[in-house]
């Protein structure tokens, strides 16, 4: 019908870039409405206490305020939101609303809501508000939250256990009991952050003539707020409208439920004028999700000849006061505990998660949930183990994964997996990197006292996510996407369709694909996301599904419209559908590729002048589609990475000498836009390794919320990363296209990890805890402390 | 007047070559003029405090944080925004470059690069890549794990090196 050969699997590049390289972006923080007022929120400032007195007086009074909101006056507009999943049985967390009423939880809980003409006005009055407290005991960091005479971290809940399972096959304890080798390890992770750039922003409206409520919302999911507005606050769903232009970075901490977006909402809906509400990079520190605070002790088994028998695995996840919303915080310790293991073919399994409440932050998923976790603990112990038994740790991976030819195949924690490519991952990029001529170089410097390791870590990632990820538990976040693809009058097409763009690429990707079915060029089509009104529903951009369904649902909406148009030009040409085809912006004939009728002239006559084409014949130019993935409950897609570095011994520094990923995203819709994605996921995953942490004390104070004290990757320190990949596509879809934004970061930190201990090896020390400060390098090396 | 009400007070400056007379309080940063009252907001906050570079402006030819910079200090000055600076066709090769290669994903630092790249090659016609990525240490980007901003910019300066010598 179509002629395909075309753009899927070209480096085609994204039209939206230009506008931002002209400072013509139009973020939300951007954004300026008339009548719009500003807010600014008194925080608390201790982790966890009661509020005794507020006295508003002078706030009410100061320069500019147009309202002074309490939890008395806002808290009663929004019903309360109550993090679960069915399918985390027992777990609990206490219910929250926008504006602290009694108790405050962490440093930064919001207490009061100015709202100013300006924000500056806003804050000005903030300052004028008087607040006395009484502190309670504050829960802050593992062995306090385990401590079982440890009052809990919020009185809504009995204890500070939010959730505990253990997973555990049956021959578990055989494994170990019989293993030739059990190697193990205490690893501890840092807490860390998203830093988007631009920070969250959102600007609220309500109409009282209509009752619109219409928000611009700097996020990655805008039908997920659709509902959580409408339900929460009792406004039917299509009189919510939420609107995300463009959204200056989100990797996950863009998509949960924060009490000032709440509060926002709210006020607009008090005030009935856009109320905007944009944090600055402080209050992003102390209000944005965290993520990746752990604490485990890990055991792994082998046999003589070095096959990997067993993990068993005790994750400790400390989270924040209550579990967030509507994801839960549990999520990231779920897919850290299952995820333990999973490239290799090892059969037995104990994995036991405690998820605990704290005052701190709230914690959820951030790009590569969990992924991280398991990989470095997993990885790490695969190179201890390598150590032990005189075993190269490429072979020793080499031996463990499960084969190309053994798919499908299930993990010892019950993930199952479609097709991947461990061993021609690792092959390829044994070549890729000359693993054996670093090897060489390596040991050659190491005669010159220079101290340079290689680091190694094979992975999987979740990606194109089913029902089985939060519908099953009952959460209202969308698995399925749609489009509705049109052919326009003038012979052009738009795609209006539910995955959304945050820079990553989506828009054009999806102009690809359909350009594809309809024989047309990419810039033919037009691709509209990101806005409730002028799309069909569906769940955005969250756990890499932006190609695999939304490219899935560009592809059959496509097909479907190729198909209404292949049926007119039959009708008008009196010829069979099956002679002819769509392509160069036309319908052609099958055999000969004659020009039939331009897709203008359909355009044109389908709207027009439909009274010419014959009885019965369907000209409406417009299609619908919607697709959930069916078939597997993950797209798990593979890969593996390598890092060369150095560590000098005098002051602890790490240099990152080069890194390496092979990869496996099946389908590959744009090289160009997946390698960035790549090169952008290890640089965040760097950035975990060896620079970010969320530090507190033990009284709950975060110390370092600041661009200047939190360190994130800079250009100077990072490395050239080169990338290849293997290409299997799922057999799920048509597409065969699956996600490959965290794969990055799910690898980058266990292989830097590997390459700093192998480095360090001939020195007789190790690390376990991330990030690999200076500090903590020269503690290991026995200098200092860490 | 209401109480705290701080008296705005005249600030004449150039801003992309235009003139531009407007009352400002004392406290308002330059960014946050160009921003809330010129409405050119392609200069974009992320830090607050001269850390991150998404602010980055010429005042009289020279990078600045315009988070740092008071509005008022800029009386008298000639300030260039990426407004001006792409309308100026001097960027229209590094625009062009950065595109090809994908040098950035969400936008939001990309003004600031811009600034950046274009002071390094007006100062440093032949930077390495080393020189790069220090020059663009006072960037922050968290989308591109920064090569292919590197990339771009040493593609940009081989062309100019090459239309130079012909």
């Amino acid at each position: 019908m179509t002629d395909r050969a075309g753009h899927i699997g070209t480096p085609h590049l994204r039209e939206g870039a230009l506008r931002h390289l002209a400072g013509r972006g139009d973020f939300v923080s951007d954004q300026q409405l008339p009548r719009m007022v500003h807010a600014a929120f008194l925080r608390s400032p201790m982790a966890h206490g009661t509020i005794v007195s507020l006295d508003l007086d002078e706030a009410r009074a100061s320069a500019g305020v147009v309202a002074v909101f309490t939890a008395a006056d806002l808290n009663p507009r929004c019903a309360d939101w109550t993090s679960q999943l069915d399918h985390f049985v027992g777990m609990t967390s206490a219910p929250q609303n926008m504006l602290a009423a009694e108790e405050v939880l962490w440093v930064g809980h919001p207490i009061v809501m100015v709202v100013a003409r300006t924000r500056a006005e806003a804050e000005d009055a903030c300052d004028k508000i008087f607040v006395d407290f009484e502190e309670l005991e504050t829960v802050a960091g593992i062995d306090v939250a385990l401590n079982a005479d440890t009052p809990p971290a919020a009185s809504g809940v009995d204890s500070n256990l939010c959730y505990k399972n253990e997973l555990k096959t049956a021959g578990v304890d055989d494994a170990f009991a019989n293993a030739a080798l059990i190697v193990e390890g205490n690893f501890a992770f840092g807490r860390h952050t998203a830093v988007t750039l631009e920070p969250r922003a959102i600007i609220a409206d309500h109409d009282p003539a209509t009752g619109q409520l219409t928000v611009r919302h700097g996020t990655q999911t805008p039908f997920q707020f659709q509902d959580v507005y409408a339900r929460h606050f009792g406004v039917p769903d299509h009189k919510v409208r939420v609107i995300a232009p463009d959204v200056g970075g989100s990797f996950g901490m863009k998509l949960h439920v924060y009490n000032e977006e709440m509060a926002t909402v709210a006020a607009a809906l008090i005030l009935n004028r856009p109320v905007k509400f944009l944090a600055d990079r402080l209050e992003s520190f102390v209000t944005d999700i965290h993520a990746r605070e752990h604490r485990i002790h890990a055991r792994m088994a082998f046999d003589a000849d070095g096959t990997m028998l067993a993990m068993d695995v005790d994750d400790v996840a400390p989270i924040g006061a209550f579990s967030a919303y509507p994801r839960t915080s549990v999520v990231e310790g779920n897919q850290a505990y299952r995820l333990m293991g999973a490239p290799y073919k090892m059969k037995e399994y104990r994995g036991q998660l405690t998820v605990l409440f704290q005052n701190k932050v709230q914690t959820s998923q951030y790009r590569a949930v969990g992924h991280p976790i398991a990989c470095q603990v997993t990885e790490a112990l695969l190179d201890r183990a390598a150590a032990e038994l005189g075993i190269d740790p490429w072979e020793l991976r080499a031996r463990n994964v499960v084969p190309d030819d053994a798919y499908p195949a299930e993990s010892a924690t019950g993930y199952r997996f479609e097709k991947l490519s461990h061993e021609a991952s690792l092959q390829k990029l044994r070549s890729l990197m000359d693993y054996d001529g670093l090897r060489a170089e390596q040991t050659a410097l190491r005669e010159k006292g220079i101290y340079r390791g290689i680091g190694l870590a094979t992975f999987v990632e979740i990606t194109n996510p089913g029902v089985a990820f939060y519908g099953v538990g009952g959460a209202r976040i969308s698995a399925q996407d749609g489009a509705v693809v049109r052919l326009t009058p003038g012979g052009e097409v738009h795609c209006a369709i539910s995955v959304t763009e945050q820079g990553q690429g989506t828009e054009t990707i999806i102009a690809q694909i359909v350009a594809d079915q309809l024989g047309v060029a990419p810039s033919q089509v037009k691709v509209t996301t990101g806005d409730t009104d002028a799309t069909p529903s569906g769940g955005a951009a969250w756990a890499c599904r932006g190609a695999g369904i939304g490219g899935e649902t560009a592809l059959r909406a496509g097909r479907k419209l190729a198909e209404r148009i292949t049926d007119i030009a039959a009708a008008l040409l009196q010829a069979d559908p099956a002679n002819l085809k769509l392509r160069d912006g036309a319908v052609v004939d099958r055999g000969t590729g004659e020009v039939r009728l331009t897709l203008a002239e359909i355009g044109r006559i389908a709207t027009y002048r439909p009274d010419t084409l014959p009885g019965g014949v369907d000209h409406s130019l417009s299609v619908a589609q919607h697709f959930a993935p069916s078939g597997y409950p993950f797209g798990f897609t593979n890969g593996v990475q390598a890092a060369w570095i150095e560590v000098d011994t005098e002051t602890g520094l790490v240099t990152l000498l080069k890194h390496w990923v092979v990869e496996d995203c099946g389908r590959i819709i744009n090289p160009l836009l997946v390698d960035e994605q790549i090169r952008g996921g290890v640089v965040q995953g760097l950035g975990a390794a060896l620079f970010e942490e969320c530090l507190y004390d033990e009284m709950g104070q975060l110390l370092n919320g600041s661009l200047a004290d939190y360190l994130v990757p800079m250009a100077g320190e990072m490395p050239d990363i080169v990338i290849s990949h293997i290409e299997t596509p799922t057999e799920d879809t048509i597409l065969g296209a699956k996600g490959v934004g965290e794969a990055g970061t799910a690898a980058a930190g266990a292989a830097v990890l590997n390459a700093v201990n192998d480095a360090l090896h001939p020195l007789g020390t190790r690390l376990t805890q991330t990030p690999m400060t200076p500090a903590r390098i020269l503690a290991a090396l026995g200098i200092g402390q860490a | 007047m209401g109480p705290g009400r701080v008296v705005n007070i005249p600030l004449e400056l150039r801003v992309n070559g235009d003139d531009v007379a407007e009352f400002v309080e004392p406290r308002t940063s330059l960014a946050d003029f160009l921003r809330d009252k010129l409405q050119l907001t392609g200069t974009h906050l992320g830090c607050e405090m001269g850390v991150c570079g998404a602010c980055l402006v010429l005042l009289d030819g020279k990078p600045v944080h315009g988070c740092l910079v008071l509005a008022v200090q800029a009386a008298g000055s000639e300030v260039q925004t990426i407004e001006g600076l792409s309308e100026s066709g001097l960027v229209a090769d590094l625009q062009s470059a950065f595109h090809e290669r994908n040098a950035l994903q969400c936008g939001y630092c990309t003004p600031g690069m811009m600034m950046t790249a274009h002071r390094l090659l007006e100062t440093d016609p032949d930077p390495d890549r080393a020189t790069i990525r220090r020059a663009l240490s006072g960037n922050y980007c968290r989308c591109t794990g920064y090569e292919a901003i590197v990339d771009a910019i040493a593609t940009t300066a081989a062309r100019r090196r090459t239309e130079a010598a012909q």
